[in-house]
């Protein structure tokens, strides 16, 4: 009876044991020198069915498998543990790399797909067969595929599997294996599959199709006429998407300037400074944000709209009071003086926060994005932008039609003599003009440093743009504007992947000098007397 | 009266006459001639410092004449003078074929890129006259097509400004580029040799500084005798009212592209004599704010007088040596001062002040008369510009 229990016991204990002897033998291997011994080491791990092994190989994968004196330790972080049982354990001297070269790594790549593929978390099974759908994955791993795409029961990982497996089918011998492989990829339409075909259809150096069977060749064909014609609708609703973006962007920078320059007529070089000013509000609003409220800092953005809004009309105003109203009627000299403005600006939040750019940490709930369409990613930020982008339009629009302000600032803009006869006080009109212009732009500012660099510099690089969105778009008009504005950001866009963006902005400023020569008065003209100017 | 308006004028001229000979004569000499440790020596760099200096004049000069004469302010000068000074720069780059870093009859740059054979583009610039023509031609050219466009579909004032802005901008990027030729980022420089002359040597140093004074006088008695010519009073009314003076049947178009290429022109020959000076030119001598820096010269000096302009080129480059070496935060705000200082305090520059102080002086119990600010044309009101 005891002899019998006794062999019952060894016989469930041995293999236990005999597997844990595989295992740490093959460890063992690992802490050798000697290369042919390390990759069988490899190659037995991965066979011994050990729970552990994925994670011994995942470590000697990322480096972190050492070697101290006859043990293999894994690093972690600042620890150490033994390999064998993951005890913890003090290296008494630097622990070395295991010895690798191409050939242990190339039996570790299979190794580990094996095993993940077998792993029982789903999880792990399918980022495994994504990662092997996304390279080819090689020869070799083909049996280890198949076996896996046969007991595979997740539907996501099998979907990903079958499209490993038809990738490696495109190598086979057999046509029928290719033929299928085809189907199966033009199925998914993916258009990451079109390296992948494309081979089938070229012709090699003596004319000849490297691919033999004209049946595949003319589905592989099939496909890839599709998928490029995917992969151009897809660009180009991207592209527009992208323009749409930047058009706003665009947007935001010019609408202060369409009020100051387009109403008022005054020539704001400092408008550049102005957004700049706003990036730094919200910079501040930030930082304060950090230090006092951390734990509702992605409320910031909020508090900062309203404060750069009122800094920037606050630095309009003082600008307008101080320097600008000595100068109307003289135009040029005003852009004189408002450049001499901007350098002041720049130098002073230099001396302030410091020649380099500063680091505006974008709310959590601004990260990420959404994908539209394959390979088309649209970022949460760039997004609401747009949205900024169409409110701040209206906020504008409600403040030049709404309301007596308004009605007194177009007034003034029509005929400033006659308005002055009406009783408005023209100085005080262009102050909050300006003051308003100004503050639009802070709010532009602080859309523009949730998605770019903030340094002294910022406002230089929108200037130039933001005069051509206006004179684009026609002076004194709202819609004027916000068409110019996307008008220049799609076609920028558009432009960039055929010309590359520095020659697409190049040509995009050559074609608005040329319509400007066309049409001086901009795609929407102010109609009435007031023509020369 | 008339008589002391033409003794005004004789003393500006003997002013300039004085300085040239001052500069191109007596500091030469002084640099050549008075041993180092002498208090009188001028050294190296002073004459490479002045020649700089007499190069933007020219600039100067030429921003003055489309600008102060004309009415018509231009803030893409700096791309002509950079025009030039590339022209003169691919002369000197192609003079030293074979003894630059890779030993290639090709630049260093073109080397590097992995170009196999010159751009057509860079064809003739083996020859120093062809270079010199070229450096004249090429921003003459560029100006007349872009004048030509801008003027005949009536673009004026601060739209005009605008859209110089604008191409300079696109040229500077246009410059950045490898692929453009001009060696990007880095531009042309490492120049070895000029008509066989070493850079290097002191006496090539001095010849190219006087024969720098030599133009710049040149250019001076040039456009004074074009400002006071019959063409450059129907400019000066082209500024003042351009549109009676189109009611007067002259065909203002012409001559606002005349001198806006004149002035182009002059601004790459001034370029051509800047590059074997400071031994460099790249696209940063495009950038924007350059081009508007130019524009505070001739208004410090006073615009709508040639002497304004070469005063003022002479004062804010001097200042700005000054001060970007002894306390350079400090330059920027005095920059910005001058361009909001004189805008409201000195339309008509130092010359202007000068004349007034000289006019008080002569009669101080005379009322003042108002000053209008030349280049404003009363046309320009607020709210059509």
């Amino acid at each position: 009876m005891l002899a019998r229990w006794l062999l019952v016991v060894v016989a469930l204990v041995v293999p236990a044991v005999a597997q844990a002897d595989a295992f740490t033998d093959a460890l063992g291997k690992l802490a050798s020198e000697d290369l042919d011994t390390v990759r069988s080491g490899v190659q037995e791990i991965a066979s011994s069915g050990e729970a552990r092994a994925l994670g011994v190989l995942h470590a000697l994968r990322d480096g972190k498998l050492k070697v101290d004196g006859e043990t293999v330790v894994v690093e972690d972080g600042s620890k150490w543990k033994r390999a064998s049982d993951g005890s913890a354990i003090t290296p008494a001297a630097k622990p070395r790399k295991v010895v690798a070269n191409n050939a242990v790594r190339r039996a570790m790549a299979p190794a580990i797909a094996r095993l993940e593929l077998t792993s029982k978390d789903v999880g792990l099974r399918r980022a495994a067969a994504e990662e092997l759908r996304r390279g080819t994955p090689p020869e070799e791993l083909a049996p280890v595929l198949r076996e896996a795409y046969k007991t595979e029961k997740d539907p996501q990982t099998k979907a990903s599997l079958e499209l490993a497996l038809a990738d490696v089918d495109l190598a086979s011998a057999d046509s029928a294996k290719r033929f299928e492989a085809v189907r199966i990829l033009g199925d998914r339409g993916d258009i990451s599959f079109k390296s992948k075909l494309e081979p089938l259809v070229e012709r090699d150096a003596d004319g000849n199709y490297r691919e033999k069977d004209a049946k595949v060749r003319e589905a592989a064909a099939d496909v890839l006429s599709s998928l490029r014609w995917k992969e151009l609708t897809n660009r180009i609703v991207g592209d527009v998407m992208y323009g749409l973006s930047l058009g706003s962007v665009l947007l935001l920078a010019a609408l202060g300037l369409a009020i100051t320059f387009g109403l008022m007529g005054v020539i704001n070089m400092a408008h550049g400074e102005i957004l700049m000013i706003g990036a730094y509000s919200s910079y501040v609003v930030q930082l304060l944000f950090q230090q006092y409220l951390p734990s509702s800092f992605d409320m910031y953005i909020f508090v900062a709209l309203p404060v750069a809004f009122v800094v920037c009309a606050l630095v309009g105003i003082l600008i307008e009071r101080t320097i600008l109203r000595f100068l109307y009627g003289r135009p040029l000299e005003t852009l004189l003086a408002t450049w001499g403005v901007s350098l002041a600006l720049i130098q002073t939040v230099r001396l302030l926060f410091g020649a380099q750019n500063v680091a505006v940490t974008a709310p959590s709930f601004l990260s990420g994005g959404w994908e539209m369409l394959e390979g088309v990613v649209l970022p949460y930020n760039r997004m609401v932008i747009v949205f900024f982008g169409a409110l701040v339009v209206a906020f504008v629009w409600v403040i030049l039609t709404r309301t007596r302000l308004g009605l007194e600032v177009r007034a003034v803009t029509q005929n400033r003599n006659m308005a002055a006869c009406m009783g408005i006080s023209t100085a005080r009109v262009d102050m909050w003009t300006f003051g308003i212009g100004s503050g639009v732009a802070g709010l532009g500012g602080v859309a523009l440093s949730q998605i770019g660099n903030v340094g002294p510099e910022l406002g230089q690089n929108y200037i130039v743009d933001s005069f051509m969105v206006v004179v684009l778009g026609g002076v004194g008009k709202l819609a004027g504007t916000v068409i110019g504005a996307f008008g220049l950001g799609i076609i920028n866009k558009l432009l960039e992947p055929v010309s590359g963006a520095v020659l697409g902005k190049i040509i995009v400023l050559g074609l608005i000098i040329l319509f400007i020569q066309k049409r001086p008065q901009g795609i929407f003209a102010l109609k009435g007397r007031a023509v020369e100017g | 009266m008339d008589f002391v308006a033409k003794l005004k004028q004789e003393r500006e001229l003997t002013a300039v006459v004085v300085g040239f000979v001052l500069l191109g004569v007596i500091v030469p000499a002084l640099h050549v001639f008075v041993p180092v440790d002498s208090a009188l020596h001028v050294p190296d760099y002073m004459i490479q410092l002045l020649g700089k200096f007499a190069c933007f004049a020219m600039v100067a000069l030429a921003l003055d004449l489309i600008w102060g004469f004309t009415g018509v302010l231009s803030l893409g000068q700096g791309v002509f003078f950079a025009l030039g000074g590339y022209c003169m720069g691919m002369y000197l780059m192609r003079s030293m074929a074979g003894q630059g870093v890779y030993k290639s009859e090709l630049p260093d740059f073109m080397v590097f890129l992995d170009w196999k054979e010159l751009p057509w583009y860079w064809l003739g610039f083996d020859s120093f006259p062809f270079a010199l023509i070229m450096a004249m031609l090429v921003p003459g050219v560029l100006a007349f097509c872009f004048g030509f466009l801008a003027f005949r579909s009536r673009i004026r004032g601060v739209y005009f400004s605008i859209i110089t802005q604008a191409m300079t901008f696109a040229m500077m990027l246009l410059f950045f580029r490898n692929e453009t030729g001009f060696g990007g980022n880095n531009g042309l420089t490492d120049f070895k040799k000029i008509l066989g002359y070493v850079m290097q040597d002191d006496s090539t140093k001095v010849t190219l500084y006087v024969i720098t004074i030599a133009v710049l006088a040149g250019s001076y008695f040039v456009c004074r005798a074009l400002v006071n010519s019959k063409a450059g009073r129907v400019l000066k009314a082209i500024r003042d009212v351009e549109s009676k003076t189109m009611f007067c049947g002259y065909n203002t178009r012409d001559f606002k592209l005349f001198a806006w290429t004149f002035a182009a022109v002059l601004s790459g020959l001034a370029g051509a004599l800047y590059v074997p000076q400071v031994g460099i030119i790249n696209p940063s001598e495009m950038e924007p704010s350059n081009s508007i820096e130019m524009a505070i010269w001739v208004a410090v000096g006073g615009r709508g007088t040639l002497v304004g302009a070469l005063l003022g080129a002479g004062l804010v480059n001097g200042m700005k040596s000054w001060l970007t070496a002894s306390y350079p935060d400090a330059w920027l705000y005095a920059l910005a001062a001058l361009f909001i200082l004189v805008t409201l305090l000195l339309p008509d520059g130092m010359v202007g002040l000068i004349k007034r102080i000289a006019a008080m002086k002569r009669a101080p119990k005379a009322p003042s008369s108002p000053s209008i600010p030349s280049g404003l044309a009363p046309e320009t009101t607020q709210g059509k510009a």
